[in-house]
């Protein structure tokens, strides 16, 4: 897993050099373990650049408040994004549905440029919204009634 | 997570979880108040109708705010230009704006207890915006919010509620939430303000001393006369109460500490509270109407949520 969360590093950094219009930002609560290592990932690379790196709580944004309370996690973006490349970050992307809510949530923060999506797995036959990443760690071809879970502390992927 | 009730009643229906969680989810929304874009959209098919039988201004603009910043369908009633005066009941009248298909009601009335009759009649959530002299829960929750972002934590501080403790449904409500989080709990006033068995029934202490009383407290809420409520004459003059119970820059001078002063609002200054104290830097009179809007979407947010499952 440490390989391909350094190719993602990799891959970002290829398309963005220097990250001098770019930020990034991870998706709450689970994406910013993904964000946080891509982000040690580019520092090592750069170490004289600063990045900037914001994480944003989707929770006030879902369609499903009706089914099931979320709780809200903290939203922190300290710069403004306005013609910015935001790169969005996130563990899963399984329906797409989170993302749908994260595009809305970010533009009332501001008009990006240009916004990118980065995913650890990718369930790629799973899709309810027209919303496809541009850097995948890898994808996996699940039905809908399993279920995927990164397990960062083990550093694994369980499929069940 | 979600809260244990569907309506909010009052803070003494609240367990300790619900408190912090409400506590918890307001942070989460006063920095969406910061933000460019002050609006969210997850109230978006919620109609909620405010219900005021007794005047308001901070409540009202407060629960309208946070209810247009969560993106919720909202109505404004108050009973002076509405059929109340026509002789139109309570229930009867709520029936009529429920079968308009509203969600949520949030209510002030001078009469304590109506919003608990109301719940055991419609199937709406209720959310208490004061009622007579018994609760002022979400008034409560912005204090404790208040005092937990000006000092830190809620356990062991030490809090004195100083004024007409008898008429005041913030008093109580306030009572119930710091002793529920752990909190510190003295009243002031003069005795004829302070509840007889108050020290018996809600556990806080008593000291009709209000030097001694600030000396010992970390934070005071500072609370009006309620000379509305009262039918009887219970001190001299309001000139009188203010030489023994109002608060001035030269008492605060005088203690060896910097306390933090909080006032629910409406003040009168000059009785309760002097202008150098309610506009000096140790006052957080407009932070506790600022953190109200992000208090009160949290509340009603959890609500809608916790109300859409039995649906």
């Amino acid at each position: 897993m440490a390989i391909t969360i350094k190719r993602l590093a990799h891959q970002v950094l290829e398309n963005h050099i220097n990250l001098k219009n770019t930020v990034i930002i991870g998706i709450q609560p689970r994406g910013v373990f993904l964000s946080d290592k891509i982000v040690e990932e580019i520092k090592k690379e750069l170490p004289d650049t600063t990045i900037g790196y914001g994480k944003l709580d989707i929770t006030f944004y879902r369609d499903d408040i009706r089914k099931e309370l979320h709780i809200a996690n903290r939203t922190d973006i300290p710069f403004s994004i306005e013609g910015k490349n935001v790169v969005l970050i996130d563990d899963v992307l399984y329906t797409g549905r989170t993302t749908r809510a994260a595009l809305d949530a970010l533009l009332d923060f501001g008009r990006p440029e240009k916004v990118e999506l980065c995913v650890l797995i990718d369930r790629r036959f799973s899709r309810q919204l027209p919303i496809q990443p541009d850097y995948v760690g890898k994808s996996i071809d699940s039905i809908i009634s399993q279920k995927v879970k990164v397990e960062w502390d083990k550093k694994e992927v369980v499929l069940y | 997570m979600q809260l244990s009730t569907r309506n909010l009643l009052g803070i003494k229906d609240l367990s300790s979880s619900d408190i912090s969680l409400i506590l918890q989810t307001a942070e989460q929304f006063k920095e969406v108040l910061q933000r460019p874009v002050k609006k969210v959209p997850s109230l978006r098919d919620v109609t909620i109708v405010n219900l005021f039988y007794e005047n308001s201004t901070r409540t009202r603009f407060s629960f309208e705010l946070a209810e247009k910043r969560l993106s919720a369908d909202v109505i404004n009633f108050s009973a002076s230009a509405s059929s109340v005066s026509k002789g139109e009941t309570l229930l009867d009248t709520v029936n009529n704006i429920l079968s308009m298909k509203v969600d949520m009601v949030v209510m002030r009335h001078s009469a304590s207890g109506a919003p608990h009759f109301l719940a055991k009649h419609i199937p709406a959530a209720i959310v208490n915006a004061g009622d007579g002299i018994n609760e002022h829960p979400t008034q409560a929750l912005l204090d404790a919010f208040s005092i937990k972002e000006k000092i830190g934590k809620l356990e062991g501080t030490k809090v004195a509620i100083i004024g007409d403790i008898m008429h005041s449904r913030v008093a109580q409500s306030n009572i119930y939430l710091l002793k529920k989080m752990g909190a510190d709990v003295t009243v002031c006033g003069p005795p004829t303000l302070i509840p007889k068995y108050i020290k018996e029934a809600l556990d806080v202490k008593v000291n009709y001393n209000l030097k001694e009383t600030l000396q010992w407290c970390d934070v005071a809420n500072v609370l009006r006369i309620q000379l509305e409520r009262q039918n009887q004459v219970l001190f001299s003059s309001l000139r009188e109460y203010s030489l023994a119970y109002g608060i001035n820059k030269k008492l605060l001078d005088s203690l060896q500490k910097n306390i933090v002063i909080m006032h629910p609002g409406p003040m009168n200054r000059g009785v309760e509270i002097d202008s150098d104290v309610a506009d000096s830097n140790q006052s957080i009179i407009l932070q506790q109407v600022e953190n109200g809007v992000a208090v009160r979407m949290a509340v009603l947010y959890l609500l809608a949520g916790r109300s859409s499952e039995s649906n």
